[in-house]
């Protein structure tokens, strides 16, 4: 696989002295759809700024596509197409107007035929007369959408991209991600939403305090750090739990009803049917039994809090 | 890569639709305030007033007038379109895209400076209603205007970058310019002055703007057209090196 944006060393030191990024190296391949997650404040956004051109670094490198965004910045940003998370628009003018304003801003010739496709797949069409003021704030966002894709990025940024969007928009917005991935184009989304990385992504990068502390492919990731959980119910609810079981330090749940095993899923020995024969050994019947693989946020938040700790 | 000269179409034709959309009031202003100028000035006290240098005083005013308006209008054309886009927050698009500061200058302020000259060709042609203006050296004054006109939205856009609030986008023009204009001699020839208003008045920049403006009009101003000619080339270089340094540094448009 080839890399499209390549990242090393990077760091932004704001002038208030506060540290937003520090030594950050991350290596983006052509066509795929990369989740920066992390917490409010964790600088995601500073990245994607840097990135575009709307933030100086202070120290570090960014190429795109071979050419370093700071000294060749019309190559590197003609590639780009940014949808920043706060809508930023032009009240007075026309959703036809700024889309056709944006793709000409990025010195592309005009293409009347293109816009119209865009503004229809992103259901844009109708509105195309429409002042930006009177929009909706999906439509608002549907309009910043249509303005980062006007002049054919071959990179697109997603800054939040479903914060406060309904469900409806949400949908669609992860069915144009699937369609602009399928014509070849790079997707680098930023996310505290687990379920949109989860469902979207094909890496996962985990940014906390300015840090980059993780890249993954998302399956390996969850994979790896994933814990699985064992629920046992029970036959008969118990008060404790049970001495004999002490080597497994099992949790007790549902009033006594359940017990809960937490175990690594790749470890050789499991430990799970040694404590269920244990079970039977001591006489604790069971009805029922499931077990979960933890979810991208279980390891998130496990990952950031880890982080959060060394810190303090 | 070759310059982005559809990004310099785009935001020239932005802004000046911009223009457009209050195309009455903006053509409507000068017009009146040439008018009332000319009834105040022109006749209520032009009548008592012969003439000044040989040069009747209602045609007197006209250049005067004719800066007054176009300083002002090009301080806050330029400051407002480059300020807008900070305060909305669009500013992250121009930012982002593969436009140099030389082309962004370029788009913003030629449309500035083209309003301001449409402004001032408007102020010209009205005065001609209410007076008779004869013009010594048309091209020289065209040219002065031209000139004129790009320096002052220069100084606007650095104001527009400067500035955090809409109070300190209009305090420059407002407090600063007017007032230097007012008394840089629009509306008398620094000879009616005593001599030491006179000196003191020679500090004030606008004076040889004015002046120079003036000569290309008449054939005579305040202070010799070769000194006008040195303060604008000055003033217009001074403007270009500040937003040089703006954009090198990222001043209050990057963090």
């Amino acid at each position: 696989m080839t890399a499209v944006l390549e990242i090393s060393g990077l760091g932004k030191t704001y002038k208030s002295g506060h540290v937003a990024l520090s030594d950050v190296d991350l290596s983006i391949n052509k066509g795929e759809i990369f989740a920066l997650l992390g917490p409010n404040g964790a600088g995601k956004t500073t990245l994607i700024s840097i990135v575009c051109g709307i933030v100086t670094a202070s120290a570090g490198r960014v190429t795109v596509a071979g050419h370093d965004h700071a000294r060749d910045y019309r190559a590197a940003r003609t590639m780009i197409g940014l949808v920043p998370q706060e809508l930023h628009t032009d009240a007075f003018e026309t959703v036809l107007a700024t889309v056709s304003f944006s793709r000409g801003l990025f010195g592309k010739p005009r293409d009347p035929a293109f816009i119209e496709q865009l503004l229809r797949d992103l259901s844009l069409w109708d509105k195309r007369g429409s002042k930006i003021m009177e929009l909706s704030g999906g439509m608002k966002r549907r309009v910043m959408i249509a303005k980062a894709l006007s002049h054919e990025p071959e990179i697109l940024f997603l800054d939040e991209p479903t914060a406060g969007v309904d469900v409806e928009l949400r949908r669609d917005m992860w069915q144009m991600v699937h369609g602009l991935r399928e014509r070849g184009v790079t997707i680098i989304l930023t996310t505290h939403y687990i379920e949109e990385a989860e469902e979207m992504a094909d890496r996962v990068g985990v940014i906390s305090k300015g840090r980059l502390i993780l890249v993954e492919e998302k399956h390996a990731l969850i994979k790896k750090l994933g814990r699985k959980t064992l629920t046992l119910n029970l036959a008969e609810p118990i008060a404790a739990v049970p001495a004999e079981l002490a080597d497994w330090k099992l949790a007790l749940a549902g009033d006594g009803h359940e017990l809960v095993y937490e175990f690594d899923s790749q470890a050789e020995a499991t430990g799970v049917p040694s404590l269920l024969r244990r079970m039977t050994d001591i006489g604790i019947a069971f009805k029922d039994l499931h077990t979960k693989q933890s979810s991208l946020e279980d390891i998130f938040v496990g990952l950031v809090h880890e982080t959060k700790g060394e810190a303090a | 890569m070759t310059a982005n000269w559809r990004g310099v179409r785009a935001i020239y034709a932005f802004e000046l639709a911009r223009f457009g959309r209050t195309v009455w009031t903006s053509l409507a202003l000068p017009v009146i305030t040439t008018a009332l100028y000319f009834v105040v000035f022109g006749s209520a006290i032009g009548g008592r007033m012969s003439e000044v240098g040989g040069v009747p005083y209602g045609a007197f005013i006209v250049p005067g007038l004719m800066m007054l308006t176009m300083f002002t209008e090009s301080i806050s054309n330029a400051s407002f379109g480059i300020y807008m886009p900070k305060w909305t927050g669009t500013i992250y698009e121009m930012l982002s895209a593969p436009l140099s500061p030389l082309e962004t200058v370029l788009a913003y302020v030629g449309a500035a400076a083209t309003k301001s000259v449409i402004i001032g060709s408007i102020i010209f042609a009205t005065a001609h209603l209410f007076v008779d203006v004869q013009v010594a050296h048309p091209l020289l004054m065209v040219g002065f205007m031209l000139l004129m006109a790009v320096t002052f939205c220069l100084f606007g856009f650095i104001i527009g970058i400067w500035a955090q609030s809409f109070e300190q986008l209009q305090v420059i023009p407002m407090l600063v310019i007017y007032p230097l204009t007012f008394l840089g001699g629009a509306f008398y020839s620094l000879d009616m002055l005593p001599a030491a208003w006179r000196a003191v008045t020679l500090f004030n920049p606008v004076v040889y703007l004015i002046s120079g403006f003036r000569w290309t009009f008449f054939g005579k101003g305040d202070v010799g057209i070769e000194v006008s000619m040195a303060a604008v080339a000055l003033f217009f270089a001074l403007c270009l090196g500040v937003i040089f340094w703006m954009f090198r540094t990222g001043y209050r448009l990057k963090n």
